[in-house]
């Protein structure tokens, strides 16, 4: 898809031809976030849509107590120490952003009264800057009111390095300054097509500069504040026990009108995936469980318990196969997988095909992660009934075998093939989870069947995804020839995603192995692509450039997309919410409520 | 007994700081990396995490950090979790009530268990109370503690709807529905530990029964027109206890590993589950903390285990 046949459809969705929705999952199946493209429509003048929940409760309070499981749980409460999504989910009772993002991928205003856009003039033609207007009258828990001192601070807060603070990569090349009492504009270094990150989502919760002044920088863990927040949100701060539970009570005065619904909050942390979901599914001693990575059979059982239901939406996640474009087995300046050597076969587009059509992905889906994980052709993100035409995908072990032979590679004395002396034989390795391991043997029984040897290796999830420079089996290092894992795109942008194919990023000894580019695929072409997509403003031609470089990581086979694997909550069958990939589980905790 | 006391003391403070190297040492050459969430975020640049890593001194070599580590415990500081960045006493004081809480109340169970069990069964070997209570004993004892975690949560939560199975810190109520309400999360935690630990000393005190039922002045107490219940209380079960009394000492700090799984599979917010929690997150400070105060236990539960010892048996001398 090009950049004319976007607008045409940009077009359709404005005038009503097309519905805003088939258009945003046909973008996403071409790897685009839902985020990026409502941004897109924003920007061709398609105001962002209001999703359709409906909050019943005409009054706040009354709800009782809303009872949370998270299986790993919150450890801080200050989100710009944030290690996981669970510190910042734990934060987010209590703190806010100016505006979150809702699963449609729309902008919601939280603390702003209004999201920017180009036609208000709050956002620059050329995305050079951004202005954000708060709401007026929002009182921090302790009476303060809210203003854009604390906007300010919290960008002064953050891009300190001495603050230690995990979203130092969102605040540090920006620049925050005050309009007036409650306007403040955010100015880049240079065009910057994703203008929503600072204050935005979980890296853009707020924090009081009234209660954090003093501790800026150095002495940043020594505030109070750290473990008894004070913030803008639905509950007040009761009670925090770091990796244990979480307390809040009903806050008299939120800014939003009959909100919040329940009288209490608490968020229990601990234990492990599969008791969770059985406390609210089967024995309903919770309401809501976060993160149900558990097997979908399992799943349907404890459904059965009749107490609560599987609530499944979509990410960016994707299950996917790396090929190795360098050789692992060979050591160059005190390396292995060096860029100054080239794979003996797997560079060979006869083999890729082949492997490619080994994978097995139905059989993945159907025997292994049933609703969890679907069937995916595409890098990023692919609901099935938009399967592009470009990259599809098949499973077909006779066309494998014709590619092979085609390409010069026959069967041995053991049935394995060889070509001029190359022998098929590969490691394939991944970190220790049953699925995966079910899907290693499915693929190594498939490419066994077209005469490609496979050995499996399987590593310790704290060593495969440690940042350990001195262990060899960590996934950055790829010392094999394949190997599998879960890449997530924790910002609706797909710009930092992306990266991961650039030449510059190659992830080699000089940096530490902390380059993204793992597989070690160099391409001009996408080079080319990604600077343009840098500098360009304009959200549809940059989206179609996205569209271009997913499908040449799809043709080139530079990695194989197993299964796109969705968000999965347990919720209580009284209880009403709406989840939102793009966003903490808790991103409008505010609206929750529950059947009396 | 003052010498003996102050020498032991002494001769802790080489065995503890032997402790703190192995530990130290393990966990440096350990893999993983506290900031891997950071390092596996594409949204995240790669030198936030770099920077993180620096300004905690963990790119310093082992013995540096070590000595850091060293200097600063000498001084009173634990240091600071890596995960919550509060310091590493205040997390421990904040779950070690709950864990005695529980550890505490299932031993006492333990013995409730243990001494009368084991002493009638004793007195009147191979009778059917004794084969019976010497089955279940062995049942009880090769059951490991998740195993019946898990059986009782299926028992009673799932299929009786009994017993909460998530233990939780602070239940809102007051007066006698409160205390009801921490009664019942509570009892599945203290069963499993108690009924494990208990059918292990079961057997032992049986044992211990046995052999001072068999000596002469117990024939002798009984050969004077004693009743029974003197003979028992006053001579056999004396005498019997004293090593019991000494394994109970002793076996505390395997007390405190078990309850480590069984706090993980309650959601109890013991120390056992901060240390699991810390070990997954790699957050070396809270492992070193919570190990270090394991191993000071298992070495003062030794000496208290060798003092009461000498009290209760005065034929032993302390030199």
């Amino acid at each position: 898809m090009d950049e004319r046949q976007l607008r045409r459809r940009i077009e359709e969705v404005r005038t009503g031809a097309r519905s805003r929705r088939a258009f945003l999952r046909e973008m996403m199946a071409f790897g685009l976030s839902a985020p990026f493209v409502a941004q897109m429509l924003a920007h061709s003048g398609v105001a962002m849509a209001a999703s359709d929940f409906k909050y019943a409760p005409t009054k706040a309070g009354g709800g009782g107590t809303l009872k949370l499981l998270w299986w790993q749980s919150p450890t801080l409460l200050n989100p710009h120490f944030a290690v996981g999504t669970k510190d910042q989910d734990g934060s987010r009772i209590f703190y806010e952003p100016l505006a979150s993002w809702d699963p449609d991928g729309n902008l919601v205003p939280t603390l702003a009264a209004e999201v920017p856009s180009v036609e208000a003039g709050t956002v620059d033609r050329d995305l050079n800057w951004v202005v954000w207007k708060l709401k007026q009258g929002v009182k921090w828990h302790d009476g303060q009111p809210f203003t854009t001192d604390d906007c300010v601070f919290n960008w002064e807060y953050a891009a300190d390095p001495a603050t230690a603070a995990t979203t130092i990569g969102t605040y540090k090349d920006i620049k925050v300054s005050k309009v007036d009492d409650h306007t403040i504009k955010i100015d880049f270094p240079k065009p910057t097509p994703f203008w929503a990150d600072a204050f935005v989502g979980p890296r853009g919760m707020v924090i009081p500069k009234h209660l954090f002044e003093q501790y800026k920088g150095g002495n940043s863990r020594e505030a109070p504040a750290n473990l008894t927040p004070v913030g803008t949100g639905p509950y007040l701060f009761v009670d925090f026990k770091p990796g244990d539970l979480v307390r809040g009570k009903l806050n008299p005065n939120y800014h939003m009108a009959n909100r919040p619904h329940f009288d209490a909050i608490e968020m229990k942390g601990g234990g492990d995936a599969v008791s969770a979901a059985r406390a609210v599914l089967q024995t309903g001693e919770y309401d809501f469980a976060w993160n149900m990575q558990v097997e979908d059979e399992l799943l349907k059982r404890l459904e059965e318990g009749g107490k609560g239901h599987v609530d499944i939406f979509s990410t960016a996640n994707i299950e996917h196969i790396e090929l190795n474009n360098t050789d692992p087995w060979k050591e160059v300046d005190g390396e292995r997988s060096s860029i100054k050597t080239t794979h003996p076969f797997l560079t060979d587009p006869a083999v890729r095909q082949a492997l490619n059509l080994l994978v097995d992905k139905l059989s993945v889906e159907k025997f292994i992660y049933g609703r969890t994980g679907k069937a995916t052709a595409n890098f990023i993100n692919n609901p099935q009934q938009f399967v592009s035409k470009d990259t599809s995908y098949e499973f077909n072990v006779d066309k494998a075998i014709a590619i092979l032979e085609k390409g010069g590679w026959k069967p041995g004395g053991d049935g394995i093939r060889e070509k001029d002396g190359v022998r098929l034989k590969l490691v394939y390795q991944t970190s220790i989870n049953a699925p995966r391991q079910k899907n290693q043997e499915i693929v190594k029984q498939a490419c066994q069947k077209a005469g490609i040897d496979i050995e499996i290796k399987a590593v310790p999830a704290s060593v495969y995804f440690s940042s350990d420079v001195g262990n060899p089996d960590t996934y950055a290092k790829f010392y094999t020839d394949l190997q599998m894992f879960t890449t997530t795109m924790t910002q609706p942008d797909p710009g930092d995603f992306m990266r991961q194919f650039l030449s510059s990023e190659v992830a080699s000894k000089d940096n530490k192995w902390q380059g993204r580019n793992i597989t070690r695929w160099r391409s001009d072409e996408y080079d080319s692509l990604y600077h343009a997509s840098e500098h360009e403003t304009d959200p549809v031609k940059r989206a179609a450039l996205f569209i271009e470089m997913n499908d040449l990581v799809i043709k080139n086979i530079v990695v194989i997309p197993v299964v796109y694997r969705p968000a999965v909550a347990a919720v209580s069958n009284k209880l009403h919410v709406l989840l939102s990939g793009w966003d903490s589980y808790i991103w409008n905790l505010h609206d929750w409520y529950a059947d009396a | 007994m003052l010498r003996y006391l102050v020498r032991r003391l002494l001769l802790a403070v080489p065995s503890l700081l032997g402790i703190s190297v192995v530990l130290f040492g393990i966990l440096a050459l350990a893999p993983g990396d506290p900031f891997s969430d950071l390092a596996s975020d594409p949204s995240i640049p790669p030198s936030v995490a770099a920077a993180l890593r620096a300004k905690f001194g963990l790119d310093d070599p082992i013995y540096l950090r070590y000595f850091h580590w060293l200097a600063a415990m000498l001084h009173g500081d634990w240091g600071f979790s890596f995960a919550s960045r509060i310091d590493v006493s205040r997390l421990i004081l904040q779950r070690l009530p709950t864990t005695l809480a529980v550890i505490g109340a299932s031993q006492i169970l333990a013995l409730l268990i243990a001494v009368p069990v084991g002493v009638y069964a004793g007195v009147r070997p191979y009778s059917p109370f004794d084969q019976i209570a010497s089955s279940l004993a062995l049942i009880g004892f090769s059951l490991p503690t998740f195993f019946t975690g898990l059986v009782f949560i299926l028992l009673f939560s799932v299929n009786l709807h009994w017993l909460p199975f998530v233990y939780r810190t602070d239940i809102g109520g007051s007066g006698f529905a409160l205390y009801w309400a921490y009664v019942r999360q509570a009892i599945m935690p203290i069963a499993v530990l108690g009924l494990f630990q208990g059918a292990a000393w079961t057997r032992f005190v049986r044992a211990s029964v046995l052999d001072v039922a068999r000596l002469d002045y117990v024939t002798t107490a009984r050969a004077k027109g004693l009743s029974e219940r003197v003979v028992i209380t006053k001579h056999i079960v004396r005498n019997a206890l004293i090593p019991v009394v000494t394994l109970v000492a002793l076996s505390m700090p395997i007390v405190f590993g078990g309850a480590i799984i069984t706090e993980q599979i309650f959601r109890v917010p013991g120390i056992g589950s901060l240390l699991i929690a810390a070990i997954l997150a790699n957050d070396t400070p809270v492992i070193m903390g919570v190990t270090f105060v394991f191993a000071c236990l298992v070495i003062l539960f030794n000496l208290i285990a060798d003092l009461l010892y000498g009290w209760l048996d005065p034929r032993i001398s302390y030199r």
